[in-house]
């Protein structure tokens, strides 16, 4: 790629659906537009590797997937600079981006943003979470979609949410033996999500899911209401323990992948400076924005599962009314040969139906999300639950103290694996909401940077200044 | 709520609750409201460095009287705040620097000071063994190290709390009367009293200043740190040099602190401050041409906290000029730390006794003061 420029109308970060829709838009309305993505090829978490994916047979990884396909060659096709293995790693108020590829870091000023950075899944701390052959369901797909890789051994899925089920289904269909899946959802969910029901009801989930659980619970054992959930091992997982009803079980395995949901990947929006609220349904930080994606730091917008989760088809008209949202700000002449607004706000609207039935149903339920005891919360540090627990009752009254006395939340993933937790831990504790107690202060790199390439930045810099002199 | 204390400490920095701890230790009961929480600001968030070396010279005696403290940390607060002493050397990159470093040496050493001692090329490569050998020397002060800053705050914090003091976290002072002898403060948490009044408000100092009629140029500074993963134990003392802006050091737990003097940029009024790439870049330069060991460290993290800087590099200390009972202490330049535990036993001597041995007039508030006309002969 050329990527020879510094400036660009617009930068759009992330190549999931979200930002492949929005760098459509505002290439094809010929913006100079630069797509900034982390993985070796387009697609995000749900379509990833949609090009290259070495499992040709469709109906193993299902229709929604190779949807993306599409939208990968619009994007393509559209003119837009795709830049792939891109960590985008700090950006300002002034729109002033700082990326790194290929061994080497640069700064881009350009004159919109629109963050598509997607979803995380939530942590799932349980005791005995940082075993080796535990792991997160997310990533079971992601070397399922990438290289057709499925786990050996005795395997078992734990947890809540569409995903989980999803993809025992995919991992059933490349003739995986699944053991158990251990649902965590609480029953009282059912009853919470009742009132939903009818716009569930003609939503496009309700016969997906109906059908999916079906798949699924006609070759794996499904057990209900399951709760202390624990991996066991010595120096690996050995076995699962967890309580279903009035029983104990215990189930001999080799790998378990845990899910309880996707949350939005606030980092770099966080880092940026954009305002953030807690979301008391979705349990987690969204971003306060309008209803084109704006933010309240002018010329940046935020599309997709960042914004707040509502899956893949709503990421992809947010994307698109972000992209005209920044065609509108930079060259509104040319909106006129663009999609029409209010259609993509009904697609938008159509593709949110459904979505706060799912919302309640496969909600976390408290125990996954507030460990105890000696269970780790923060991975990168090693800092358990009574540890962050003992650090409150010092006083640390909030994330950013509580890093200040632990080191929790300090190392390379940058609270990413610990943030959610910490809060809802020190809310829960002190009895007060966790939009008082807030979260980490994030800055910039929001990912690890090596040395050597911000040493070569002000190498480049001083080389410009001197051409500058002369 | 106590709304009477003996001492109002305004800012609960490693400042204000060093003195508080030393109020509390003659007893008297001083009271610390702090805007945010205690080592929010600079306190808590700067490099840690514990210096005796390369002061100016008017902070040399606060600074040695500060290091004893320090060497007994753990008897004063039971913690030992990770303190650590393994020297820190001041790098000379070139012949030059290194005759300007043997001038200081000499002058110190006129003036009774010993504590800084030129070295050689051979004795800095024994320290540092990881530094270019393009370096000629140095000058090392042995007994200085670093510690952890947010916990050394707490830890004073604590142990004043522990001997009678009352830290109030999250109150703003709004106002400040005297009447009958008695300072009356007014916050955002309600009125509070008291004889005496410590101004320790660090980068919003000049503001109580100023509403005792004493303005004061104070400037606001957000001195911008980074760190690396955790990499190989290399090099023990911290390393500063003068001339390119660097100070690093190795934690115990192996990640690198990288600092030096960047400044950021900041907002005091929103508590937020913003890293400037394009600097940090440079520090990441010199680290990269000073020690080859770096090459292949990755940068986790960077971060800025809020600071005062005085225009002449140096803070305001003792007794304000215009109200009585009110005593300053901040503007510390990004250089206060080390003098926390020293200075909060002067402060608790000038308010108790009225007098300290050490000599402070080079820090009187009184040197800002505008110079006035002179009255015409009657």
């Amino acid at each position: 790629m050329s990527a020879g420029a510094n400036t660009y109308d617009v930068a759009v970060v992330g190549a999931g659906p979200a930002g492949l829709a929005a760098a459509a838009i505002t290439a094809g309305a010929d913006l100079t537009t630069l797509l900034l993505d982390e993985n070796p090829t387009p697609g995000g978490q749900i379509y990833r590797a949609v090009t290259t994916t070495p499992l040709k047979e469709q109906s193993l990884l299902g229709e929604d997937y190779w949807a993306g396909a599409a939208l990968v060659a619009e994007t393509k096709a559209s003119g837009a600079e795709i830049v792939q293995g891109a960590t985008v790693w700090s950006l300002d108020a002034t729109r002033e981006l700082a990326a790194s590829w290929a061994g080497t870091s640069r700064f881009i000023k350009v004159r919109r943003v629109i963050l598509a950075t997607g979803a995380l899944e939530r942590p799932f701390p349980i005791p005995g979470w940082t075993l080796p052959g535990v792991m997160t369901a997310g990533a079971l797909q992601t070397l399922l979609k990438c290289s057709g890789l499925v786990p050996a051994g005795r395997l078992v899925l734990a947890g809540t949410g569409p995903l989980l089920w999803l993809l025992a289904a995919q991992l059933l269909r490349a003739g995986v033996r699944i053991v158990a899946l251990l649902d965590t959802a609480p029953s009282a969910n059912y009853l919470r999500a009742l009132p939903h029901v009818p716009t569930f009801a003609v939503s496009r989930y309700l016969t997906k899911g109906v059908a999916l659980r079906r798949e699924v619970a006609q070759h794996v054992e499904v057990v209900r209401g399951v709760t202390r959930l624990r991996a066991e091992g010595q120096g690996a997982l050995a076995s699962i323990a967890f309580k279903a009803g009035p029983d104990e079980r215990r189930l001999a395995a080799d790998v378990l992948a845990l899910h309880q949901g996707v949350v939005p990947n606030v980092n770099l929006a966080m880092a940026a400076g954009i305002a953030h609220r807690w979301h008391p349904v979705q349990l987690c930080w969204v971003p306060v924005l309008d209803a084109m994606g704006n933010s309240g730091i002018d010329g940046i917008a935020i599309a997709g599962d960042g914004a707040g989760i509502g899956g893949a088809l709503a990421a992809e008209a947010q994307g698109r009314l972000a992209g005209l949202a920044a065609v509108a700000a930079v060259a509104p002449e040319r909106l006129a040969r663009l999609p029409d607004r209010q259609l993509l706000e009904q697609a938008l609207a159509r593709s949110m139906r459904g979505r706060a039935f799912l919302d309640q149903l496969f909600a976390p339920p408290r125990w996954s999300r507030l460990p105890e005891g000696d269970t780790i919360v923060c991975r990168c540090e090693e800092v358990t639950a009574a540890q962050l627990l003992e650090a409150v009752g010092m006083g640390a009254m909030g994330p950013n103290q509580a890093k200040a006395f632990l080191r929790c939340g300090m190392g390379p993933c940058q609270g990413r694996l610990c943030g959610l937790t910490v809060t809802e831990l020190i809310s829960n504790t002190r009895g007060v909401a966790p939009a008082e107690v807030g979260h980490f202060r994030l800055r910039p790199p929001v990912k690890p940077i090596t040395l050597a390439e911000l040493a070569a930045m002000a190498h480049t810099q001083r080389a410009v200044a001197a051409v500058v002199r002369e | 709520m106590r709304r009477t204390a003996d001492v109002i400490v305004i800012g609960g920095g490693i400042h204000g609750c060093s003195t508080a701890l030393h109020l509390a230790m003659r007893g008297l009961r001083p009271l610390v409201v702090e805007k945010d929480y205690a080592g929010r600001h600079a306190s808590g968030v700067n490099a840690g460095g514990v210096r005796q070396l390369a002061r100016h010279l008017a902070e040399v005696p606060l600074s040695v009287a500060s290091m004893e403290l320090w060497e007994r940390i753990d008897d004063l607060l039971g913690d030992d705040c990770a303190f650590e002493s393994h020297g820190q050397v001041l790098v000379a990159e070139n012949e030059a620097e290194l005759d300007q470093f043997r001038a200081r040496v000499t002058d110190l050493r006129l003036r009774g000071y010993a504590h800084e001692e030129l070295i050689d090329r051979a004795e800095l490569k024994r320290l540092v063994p990881a530094v270019s050998d393009a370096c000629p020397g140095g000058i090392v002060s042995r007994r200085d190290g670093a510690a952890d800053p947010f916990r050394t705050t707490q830890a004073f914090r604590r142990k004043a709390v522990a001997l009678g003091a009352t830290v109030l976290e999250g109150v703003s002072i709004t106002g400040l009367q005297r009447r009958a002898g008695i300072w009356h403060l007014s916050s955002s948490a309600g009125p509070f009293e008291a004889p005496v009044v410590v101004n320790a408000a660090g980068a919003w100092a000049d503001r109580i200043a100023a509403s005792l009629g004493e303005p004061v140029p104070l400037e606001v500074m957000a001195l911008m740190l980074m760190i690396t993963n955790r990499v190989p134990r290399f090099i023990a003392p911290v390393v500063i040099l003068r001339g390119r802006k660097l100070s690093f050091k190795q934690l115990a737990n192996g990640t690198v602190l990288i600092g030096g003097g960047h400044q950021g940029r900041s907002d005091r009024d929103a508590n937020i401050t913003e890293i400037d790439w394009h600097k940090l870049a440079e520090s990441a330069r010199t680290v990269w041409e000073l020690f080859p060991a770096m090459h292949r460290a990755f940068i986790v993290r960077a971060w800025a906290g809020i600071e005062a800087r005085m225009p002449d590099d140096i803070p305001v200390i003792g007794p304000s000029a215009t109200a009585e009972g009110v005593y300053h202490q901040f503007g510390f330049c990004g250089h206060g730390f080390q003098l926390g535990p020293g200075l909060g036993a002067l402060m608790a001597e000038l308010i108790a006794t009225g007098r300290t041995n050490l000599p402070i007039d080079p820090f009187s508030i009184a040197r800002f003061a505008p110079v006035r006309a002179p009255r015409p002969p009657a």
